[in-house]
C-alpha cells in the first residue's frame, strides 16, 4: 500500500492472535476441582529465622505453611506450641463468630437489617491474628474480619446496633451494616472502597516508627482487591520505608462471582506478588489456626524488631455467599467448600484440641450452646433499642462530624430540614 | 520584616510548623534532599532531619494514603503533590477516605492532612502542568480547599491548614510564586520584593481559613477571584477604568459568604473569575450563591470569566488563560447590564 503497510489479505500465513479470558475450574453443576491450588504437606515448609533476608523467604511464597496435619497433629518447624488455654480461647472465639454470623444472617432474612456479610470458613485468620497482636496495635480490616472484634471481646450488642443502624449505633447510622469502627479495640473504620485501607496501614506503621513507638499495624485485603493500585502502592511504601506492618492477603478464592484467577491468581501465588518489592513472603494455610498464629508471630517479631513489613497470603475459602445480596449457586459449584482441601478451621482446631485431650464433644456442645446464648442475649439487648427502621440516630446527627468545627452551609441545610 | 516571595513564605511556614510541633512532617516527590521542584521544601531535610522531610515514590495515591494513615495515628503530615495535574491518582484516597473518615467513624478517627499542590497556568506548562482542578475538591463534603494569592497569606494560611483538624487541599498558584503576575504576559513581571504583601513575619502566625480579603475597595462592581486571578482582576479593573471591589476569596471551602454578600449588595454587580474551565467550575457555585442571596440587589447578570471547556493548550496559552483584557470586557458587560 502507498503508506507501506501490508493489508490483511496479503498476510495469510501470519498466526491469528486470540484474547485470553481466564475461567475458573468449575461452574454450577461441575465437580469441585482444586487441583490447580498449590499445596504442601503439613510440616514441610521450612521456617527461616525471623532475621532472615527477604530473599531467603521467597521460596515460601510458593509453599504452603501448614502445622495441622490430616490427623489434627501439630507438626513441623512452624508449630507455635501454644498452650491449650490459648487454643481453647481461639476455638471459642471462632465458634462465637460463626454463631454471630448465623444469627445476623437470619436477622437479615427476617427484615431486621438491610445487609450482612459472613466470614464462614475464614474465622481462623482474623481471630488467630487478633490473639497475637495487641489492642494497641492497629488493624486495618476489610469487611470480613469481624473475628478481630469478637476475639477481643468487643460487645456483640454494639456490633448489632451498628448492623441495625439504631439509636445506639456508635457510628450514628452512617455506614452500611458491618462497617464497624473501634479505635479502642484497634480496629480502623472499614471502608467499602476495596483496598484503600492497605496503604493507610503502611502510613500508620510509618508514623509509629517515626515516633519511636513499639506498636505495629496489620492490614487485610482480599485476593480480588490485590489488583487495585492501592495494593501495589502499599507494598512499595512498606518496602521502601521498612514500615512495621503485616500485609495480609486473604485469598478466599472468590471476589463476589469473580474467581481469584481474574486477579492473576492462576499465574502465580498472591504471596509471590511481594517478591518483586523485596518484601518477605509467606503463603499460609489460612484454615489452620496454628499456622496462622505462627506466621503472624514471625511477621510480628520482624515488624517489632525494625525489620519491616511481611506479605502473608492466607489460603482460605469463602464458604458463604459474598453478602446477603449474592447467590453463589449462580456461579460456582455448590459443594466447593465441602471439598476444599484445607477444610473448615473450626473442625480442624477442634480435632487438634481433642487429640491433645484438651477438648471433647461435650465441651464443644457446651461452647456452641454458650455462643448461641451470648448472641441471643446480645440480640435481645440490641433489638430492645430497635432493628433497622424501628430506631435510628437523630436526623440532626446526619449534619455532624463532616468537619471538626462549624460550617455555615451545613448549619443552613440542617435548619432547612428543621432539626 | 523580611520580604519573601511565595516559595520562601511557604518554606517558612513548613519550617515554622515543624519547629513548633514534632508531629508535623513533610514528604512528596523530590521534596527531600533536593527540596522540591519549586524549592518549597528547600533546606528542611538538612535542618529537621531525614525522617521529617523526605522523598516519596512516584505514587500520588500512596502519598495521600500514607499521609492519611499517619494522621490517623496522630501526626500532621504536610505532603506535596508535585503538580495539581498529577493529583488524580490520589483522588480516591482524598474523596473516599480523607474526606469521610471522621464522619464514617462517628468522629473516632480523623485525618488532619495538608496536601500542597502547585496549580494553574501561565507557565507554558501545557496540559499536564497547568490545570486548576479545585472544583473537583470543593464539591466534596469533608474537604477544605484554599488558595493563597500572596506571600503573607501563603505562610499564614499554610500554618492554619497544618493546624486544622480536617484535610485541607492547599492549592499554590505557581505563576505567582515569584511575583504578582497580572496577566499582561508581554510586560515585565514585578518580583514580590518590596510588595507590602511580601512582608512576612519570621515567626508563627495564622490567616484563618474562611476569611476573604478585600484587595481593592470599589463601588461599581464586585469581582470574586482567587490565586493568580486576583492580580489579573486588579489589572483588569485598571484596564476597564471601573471602580471594582476585588475580593480575594483565599478559601473556597470554607467560603466567606458574608463578605461576598455584603460586597455584591453594595455594588449590585458581580464578575466571577477563575482559570479552571467554566462548566461546573467553582464560579458556577459562586454565581448560584450570589443570585440566591443578592438577587434583588443585582442590576446586571453575573459575568463569569474562566478557562475554556477544552484541555489546557500549550501554543495557545494566552488565548486560553483569562487575562486582563477578557476580565475587563466582562466588567464592561456587567456595567452595561
Amino acid at each position: 500500500m502507498p503508506d507501506g503497510s501490508i493489508p490483511p489479505q496479503d498476510r495469510p500465513n501470519a498466526p491469528k492472535l486470540s484474547l485470553h479470558i481466564p475461567e475458573p475450574a468449575g461452574r454450577p453443576g461441575d465437580a469441585p476441582d482444586f487441583s490447580a491450588l498449590p499445596l504442601s504437606p503439613a510440616g514441610a515448609a521450612p521456617r527461616p529465622a525471623v532475621e532472615a533476608a527477604p530473599r531467603d523467604t521467597h521460596g515460601l511464597a510458593y509453599d504452603l505453611i501448614r502445622v495441622l496435619d490430616e490427623t489434627g497433629q501439630a507438626v513441623g518447624p512452624w508449630n507455635p506450641r501454644l498452650d491449650p488455654d490459648h487454643l481453647r480461647r481461639g476455638l471459642q472465639a471462632m465458634i462465637l463468630t460463626r454463631a454471630f454470623d448465623d444469627r445476623m444472617h437470619r436477622a437479615h432474612r427476617q427484615g431486621k437489617t438491610s445487609f450482612y456479610m459472613k466470614c464462614t470458613g475464614e474465622e481462623a485468620i482474623a481471630i488467630a491474628q487478633a490473639m497475637v497482636l495487641t489492642r494497641e496495635d492497629m488493624t486495618f480490616p476489610t469487611y470480613r474480619q469481624q473475628g478481630i472484634l469478637i476475639a477481643r471481646g468487643y460487645p456483640l450488642a454494639t456490633m448489632m446496633n451498628q448492623i441495625y443502624s439504631n439509636a445506639s449505633d456508635p457510628i450514628l447510622g452512617r455506614q452500611l451494616p458491618i462497617m464497624y469502627s473501634s479505635k479502642e479495640f484497634g480496629f480502623f473504620t472499614i471502608s467499602g472502597n476495596l483496598g484503600t485501607q492497605y496503604p493507610q496501614a503502611v502510613g500508620w506503621a510509618m508514623a509509629s516508627a517515626y515516633k519511636g513507638d513499639d506498636r505495629i499495624a496489620a492490614a487485610y485485603i482480599g485476593d480480588g482487591a490485590t489488583a487495585e493500585g492501592d495494593f501495589h502502592n502499599a507494598l512499595t511504601f512498606a518496602a521502601v520505608y521498612r514500615a512495621p506492618v503485616i500485609l495480609n492477603i486473604v485469598n478466599n478464592q472468590w471476589a463476589i462471582s469473580t474467581f481469584s484467577g481474574m486477579a492473576g491468581g492462576g499465574l502465580t501465588t498472591f504471596a509471590a506478588k511481594g517478591i518483586a518489592y523485596g518484601l518477605p513472603t509467606l503463603r499460609v494455610d489460612g484454615n489452620d489456626f496454628l499456622a496462622v498464629t505462627a506466621a503472624t508471630q514471625w511477621a510480628e517479631q520482624r515488624a517489632r524488631s525494625n525489620l519491616g513489613a511481611t506479605v502473608i497470603e492466607f489460603v482460605s475459602y469463602r464458604a458463604a455467599q459474598h453478602s446477603t445480596s449474592d447467590d453463589p449457586s449462580r456461579y460456582r459449584p455448590a459443594d466447593e467448600f465441602d471439598n476444599f482441601p484445607l477444610g473448615d478451621p473450626i473442625a480442624r482446631l477442634r480435632r487438634h484440641l481433642t487429640g491433645l485431650g484438651e477438648w471433647d464433644d461435650a465441651r464443644q456442645a457446651a461452647a456452641e450452646a454458650d455462643a448461641v446464648e451470648q448472641v441471643r442475649a446480645a440480640g435481645r439487648e440490641a433489638e430492645a433499642v430497635g432493628t433497622l427502621g424501628q430506631s435510628r440516630p437523630s436526623v440532626k446527627t446526619m449534619f455532624e462530624d463532616v468537619y471538626a468545627g462549624d460550617d455555615w452551609r451545613i448549619r443552613e441545610q440542617r435548619q432547612e430540614v428543621g432539626v | 520584616m523580611p520580604s519573601l516571595n511565595m516559595i520562601q513564605a511557604l518554606n517558612s511556614a513548613i519550617d515554622t510548623a515543624m519547629s513548633a510541633d514534632p508531629n508535623v512532617l513533610s514528604f512528596g516527590q523530590d521534596t527531600g534532599y533536593f527540596g522540591g521542584v519549586f524549592r518549597v521544601t528547600d533546606g528542611l531535610q538538612g535542618k529537621h532531619g531525614l525522617t521529617r522531610s523526605f522523598d516519596a515514590p512516584i505514587a500520588e495515591a500512596g502519598i495521600v494514603a500514607t499521609a492519611i494513615g499517619m494522621a490517623v495515628y496522630g501526626l500532621r503530615p504536610c505532603v506535596e503533590i508535585q503538580f495539581a495535574d498529577y493529583i488524580y491518582p490520589g483522588y480516591d484516597q482524598l474523596v473516599s477516605e480523607a474526606a469521610k473518615i471522621r464522619y464514617r467513624s462517628g468522629g473516632e478517627f480523623t485525618t488532619p492532612i495538608t496536601v500542597r499542590t502547585p496549580y494553574g497556568g501561565g507557565i507554558y506548562g501545557g496540559q499536564t502542568h497547568s490545570q486548576s482542578p479545585e472544583s473537583l475538591f470543593t464539591h466534596i463534603a469533608g474537604l477544605k480547599t484554599v488558595v493563597p494569592s500572596n506571600p503573607y497569606d501563603a505562610k499564614g494560611m499554610l500554618l492554619a491548614a497544618i493546624a486544622d483538624d480536617d484535610p485541607v487541599l492547599f492549592f499554590e498558584p505557581k505563576r505567582i510564586y515569584n511575583g504578582p503576575f497580572d496577566g499582561w504576559h508581554d510586560r515585565p513581571v514585578r518580583p514580590w520584593a518590596g510588595h507590602e504583601l511580601a512582608e512576612v513575619p519570621e515567626g508563627p502566625y495564622t490567616v484563618p481559613l474562611g476569611q476573604a480579603r478585600t484587595m481593592r475597595q470599589g463601588a461599581d462592581l464586585t469581582v470574586l477571584a482567587y490565586g493568580t486571578m486576583v492580580w489579573v482582576s486588579l489589572a483588569a479593573a485598571e484596564e476597564a477604568g471601573v471602580d471594582a471591589e476585588v475580593i480575594d476569596l483565599r478559601s473556597l471551602v470554607p467560603l466567606d459568604i458574608d463578605a461576598i454578600v455584603a460586597s455584591v449588595k453594595k455594588t449590585g454587580r458581580c464578575v466571577v473569575v477563575h482559570e479552571a474551565p467554566r462548566t461546573s467550575g467553582y464560579g458556577a457555585e459562586l454565581s448560584a450563591l450570589v443570585q440566591e442571596r443578592c438577587f434583588h440587589h443585582l442590576e446586571a447578570p453575573i459575568q463569569r470569566v474562566t478557562g475554556w471547556d477544552t484541555p489546557y493548550p500549550h501554543a495557545q496559552e494566552w488565548d486560553y488563560f483569562p487575562g486582563p483584557k477578557r476580565v475587563a470586557e466582562a466588567m464592561r458587560r456587567a456595567m452595561e447590564g
